[in-house]
């Protein structure tokens, strides 16, 4: 396939033509033209698609909240054009075989690159290593691996983890968490929780566990990547650490650059989220931790709940909201309209770094001839209210309802092909 | 127009004082009457919705209505639907098709009385939500105070117990902050909550030392199961340092009362001859509550649907 | 939480802080009306007993707001004229009203009755306007439920006319002929610092 993207301002620089040709970027330059079919990109900024680190597709097990395909649309609609799928599925991505199912509905949907993420133990039991490395050398080759929703509390197999996956040139994702601190915990430990009665889930319990797991990582040489860091104080651990050389990166949420913990005031748990929304002094320090790098990538954590997980109780809700389709949106309100990210930079956070940080060798690449046509084409000057019942994902726990946010996904390109066109996903 | 009674922190001075007015008023009105009961709310429904047990709010909560002439509904989630799994919002709505005009809850969780009022019509009121909190009881341990003190701006209140896991010390921090009263917590670190700094009140370990200038002293319930969780090393070590018993009782001034919210622990949190002396109100506490309650249901549901 | 506020009764009151309107009376007025009226309850208080002094058995009963110093003025004036102390109490008619689905809620207002109560004596209720009769009807209402008097009479400084209920007072001020719209306001020192009565065109 064939298609000329006219008037197209790679990274929000000078409007250029971009010629895709079997699933490359063929040629770059002014007055490009093309008997093949031709898109009006006046205006519209291009990126390399968007790279998600951090995705909950909750297929298998619970396809009543999402399913790989649906997930896929709502990525492609979002600007990805890979997403790492979580392991904590029903069953757990623990084996070889589960991974190879969810990479294998991820290629039949076509849409964006799925890619499995591996539990770190049997079960995310927190006891026995999984079998990393059949996950690695199956067809799915992981790289990633992860007990997300959980904490790989225990020091010694966390070390072990660590060392092991060296060897698969993989890294192990931490949800950073000391489970024994907010035990039964629904908000960050402080003035808020208190007088809400919700018991806390202090910034301390994410940071001694990073501040742990920085020095294992250093003193067994491994690489470590740290989920959804939501506290200033991991910002400043991951800085240290970064300092001294330690191989570590790290992820932010969107919701964690846009929301506090005022949001729990009326108790909707469509605000519940695990690490919880904290104070406006941690979204300050995650949004300049980000701007100068030390934090590497944006990374959604979309999480899926059906609709009574969240029409409850606070303490029974799950904790999780959506984040894919609005991810992109919600960077351009905290970070480009605010001056702390150029578009460059945008797309080394979203793009780049997650790319490399998951090894995927055909994403994150430059807006450059001869690499991966992976595209996408937004329109910065728009704005939308966010509609929950609009969106792709078959759940509706979007905490941006009703909020107006700028910029708007106009066309994903994955490897030529259309996954998305003027909005609407292909497929 | 919000028509609920959600939480005390919400509740501005006007607002409060209406409520301990209107409860005076109710209370001398009924005094010495044969028939204790009025028409106010004839042919409105209150339900009472308790998922936690709580015997005597109940009653209190039941009486109060029915002294209103009000159809009193008791739904306790023991042997409903509730404990068959039916979600609040599924019970929230089955109470609504049945036309309640007042929902009277107790839940173990703290915010479902602020989601059931999302949910439903009628107006909610929060008989008490997990550690959050328990503002008809703050209400009527504000009405006690007056009545006992003639006043509560200036009043000096030492709260002592567990703070941390309290609905009704909350309440109460909040509700005679806004009245003008001066709140001292004291409890051992373990049970004051990490953000209790940003609160308009006091904080001392140290009961024996601010006893002496206490008008007030309110004893919370202490449960002995936090003493498993390291809370404190052992009932005995924390009635020592923080129960109040007939010797730190000598410590406080002559006109100086001592509150409850019951349940008491005996020998506990405090002793039985301090809980049945002369400076106790525990009993009046029990009356009042039912006067303050039919002061936020009449306000409450009195007025157009 | 947000309560409904207090709401002045249109009732008896006009335009908060009107005192503009047509004067029906005046300061001197009021004072010699309600010296008729604590004439007229001495003569019919002496001439409704059997046990003599009448005065004994008669308790004024005033509704709030404006009925309750009435009461007491009526009280004071009736020991001026005898030299008979006489039994005063209020009755707050707001839990018994049957206007407050329409209206809203209001703040309560005191509920007093005398030690020795009113079973068996001569209650008279006094109020300062009577209109649709509502509120004596409440009043009644909630008199019952607070003892059994031998009688229960009505005096009101003005009938308005305009009854929804077969009520009369048996001691009347002032009649005055009204529309339906004009309001009628009473004003006395103990509230509103003056005496006089208006009548406004709505």
């Amino acid at each position: 396939m064939t298609l000329l993207l006219k008037g197209a301002r790679p990274y929000g620089e000078d409007a250029v033509d971009i010629l895709v040709k079997d699933g490359v970027i063929a040629a770059i330059g002014e007055s490009l033209s093309t008997t093949a079919d031709t898109i009006d990109a006046t205006g519209l900024v291009v990126l390399p698609g968007l790279v998600d680190l951090h995705t909950h597709l909750r297929e298998p097990g619970r396809e009543d909240t999402e399913t790989v395909l649906t997930g896929s649309r709502a990525a492609a609609l979002g600007g990805f054009t890979a997403v790492h799928a979580m392991a904590n599925t029903d069953p757990v991505a623990d084996t070889a075989g589960v991974v190879e199912q969810v990479w294998r509905l991820g290629n039949d949907a076509g849409l964006v690159d799925v890619v499995p993420v591996g539990a770190v133990t049997v079960g995310l039991g927190g006891e026995q290593l999984a079998e990393l490395g059949a996950m690695a050398d199956s067809a799915a080759r992981v790289r990633v691996f992860s007990d997300d929703g959980k904490c790989v509390s225990d020091p010694a197999l966390m070390r072990r983890a660590l060392e092991y996956v060296k060897a698969l040139d993989g890294v192990v994702a931490q949800h950073a968490e000391e489970p024994r601190l907010p035990v039964g915990a629904q908000m960050p430990g402080g003035a808020r929780s208190a007088r809400l009665g919700l018991t806390g889930w202090p910034a301390v319990a994410e940071e001694a566990i990073i501040a742990r797991d920085v020095l294992l990582a250093e003193h067994v040489g491994a690489r470590l990547h740290v989920c959804h860091v939501s506290t200033a104080g991991s910002v400043e651990l991951i800085r240290w650490a970064k300092s001294r050389g330690v191989q570590v990166t790290a992820e932010v949420t969107p919701h964690h650059l846009l929301l506090t913990d005022a949001q729990a005031e009326g108790y909707d748990a469509t605000f519940k989220v695990n690490p919880p929304l904290r104070t406006a002094e941690d979204v300050a320090a995650l949004r300049a931790g980000l701007a100068d790098g030390t934090i590497d990538a944006v990374a959604t954590d979309h999480a899926p709940h059906a609709g009574e997980d969240k029409e409850c109780e606070w303490s029974a809700a799950r904790p999780g909201m959506l984040g894919l389709e609005q991810a992109l949106s919600v960077v351009v309100d905290t970070m480009v309209d605010t001056g702390l990210l150029t578009w460059r930079e945008v797309a080394d956070r979203m793009s780049v770094r997650p790319a490399q940080i998951g090894r995927l060798a055909g994403q994150g690449r430059p807006i450059a001839v001869g690499e991966p046509a992976n595209l996408v084409l937004l329109d910065p000057s728009a704005r939308a209210v966010v509609d929950p019942a609009a969106l792709a994902s078959k759940s509706r726990n979007s905490p941006y309802a009703g909020r107006e946010l700028p910029a708007r996904v106009v066309h994903t390109l994955l490897r030529g092909e259309l996954s998305v066109l003027d909005g609407k996903v292909q497929k | 127009m919000r028509r609920h009674l959600l939480e005390s922190a919400d509740l501005d001075r006007s607002d409060a004082t209406l409520v301990l007015d209107t409860a005076a008023q109710i209370e001398s009105a009924l005094a010495g009457r044969e028939v204790k009961k009025l028409p106010t709310l004839r042919g409105r429904t209150v339900v009472n919705l308790f998922f936690e047990d709580s015997t005597r709010t109940r009653i209190s909560f039941e009486l109060a209505a029915k002294r209103l002439s009000a159809d009193v509904i008791n739904f306790s989630a023991k042997g409903s639907s509730v404990s068959k799994g039916e979600s609040l919002k599924d019970t929230a709505l089955t109470l609504e098709a049945m036309g309640a005009d007042g929902i009277v809850v107790r839940h173990g969780s703290s915010g479902a009385p602020h989601r059931l009022a999302t949910w439903v019509a009628g107006s909610v009121v929060n008989a008490g939500d997990g550690t959050h909190e328990h503002p008809t009881q703050a209400l009527l341990d504000a009405y006690t105070i007056r009545q006992r003190l003639g006043r509560l701006e200036g009043v000096k209140v030492v709260i002592t117990g567990d703070v941390l896991h309290s609905r009704v010390a909350r309440s109460n921090v909040w509700l005679l902050h806004t009245l003008g009263a001066e709140v001292t917590l004291v409890a051992p670190p373990t049970l004051l909550p990490v953000g209790v700094g940003s609160w308009p009140v006091r904080v001392s370990y140290d009961l024996d030392a601010v006893l002496p200038q206490a008008d007030v002293v309110m004893m919370l319930r202490v449960q002995a199961e936090r003493m498993n969780a390291s809370f404190f090393p052992s009932a005995r070590e924390y009635s020592r340092r923080y129960g109040l018993d007939a010797t730190r009782m000598a410590k406080l001034g002559d006109d100086a009362i001592v509150m409850h919210p019951g349940p008491m622990n005996r020998g506990m949190e405090i002793a039985a001859d301090v809980a049945d002396s002369p400076r106790s109100t525990i009993v009046e506490q029990v009356g009042n509550g039912v006067s303050v309650r039919m002061a936020v249901l009449y306000l409450l549901l009195g007025g157009p649907a | 939480m947000v309560l409904h506020e207090p709401q002045p009764s249109t009732l008896t009151d006009a335009v908060p802080g009107s005192t503009s309107g047509q004067p029906l009376l005046t300061a001197d007025d009021v004072t010699r009306v309600v010296d008729r009226m604590a004439h007229q309850l001495i003569e019919r208080a002496a001439g409704s007993t059997t046990t003599g002094d009448g005065l004994a058995d008669l308790v004024l009963v005033g509704i709030p707001t404006r009925g309750a110093p009435l009461a007491r003025r009526l009280a004071a004036r009736i020991e001026a004229f005898t030299g008979t102390a006489v039994d005063v109490g209020t009755v707050d008619i707001t839990l018994y009203r049957d206007d407050l689905r329409t209206r809203g809620v209001r703040a309560l207002e005191d509920t007093r009755l005398p030690d020795a109560g009113i079973d068996g004596r001569l209650v008279v209720l006094v109020d300062d306007v009577l209109f649709s009769g509502r509120s004596v009807r409440a009043a009644l209402d909630g008199l019952r439920d607070v003892g059994r008097p031998r009688a229960v009479q009505l005096a009101v400084l003005v009938d308005r006319g305009h009854r929804e209920l077969p009520i009369k007072a048996d001691f009347v001020g002032k009649n005055v002929p009204t529309s339906r719209t004009q309001q009628v306001r009473v004003r006395l020192a103990e509230v509103d610092g003056e005496d006089g009565v208006t009548v406004t065109d709505a």
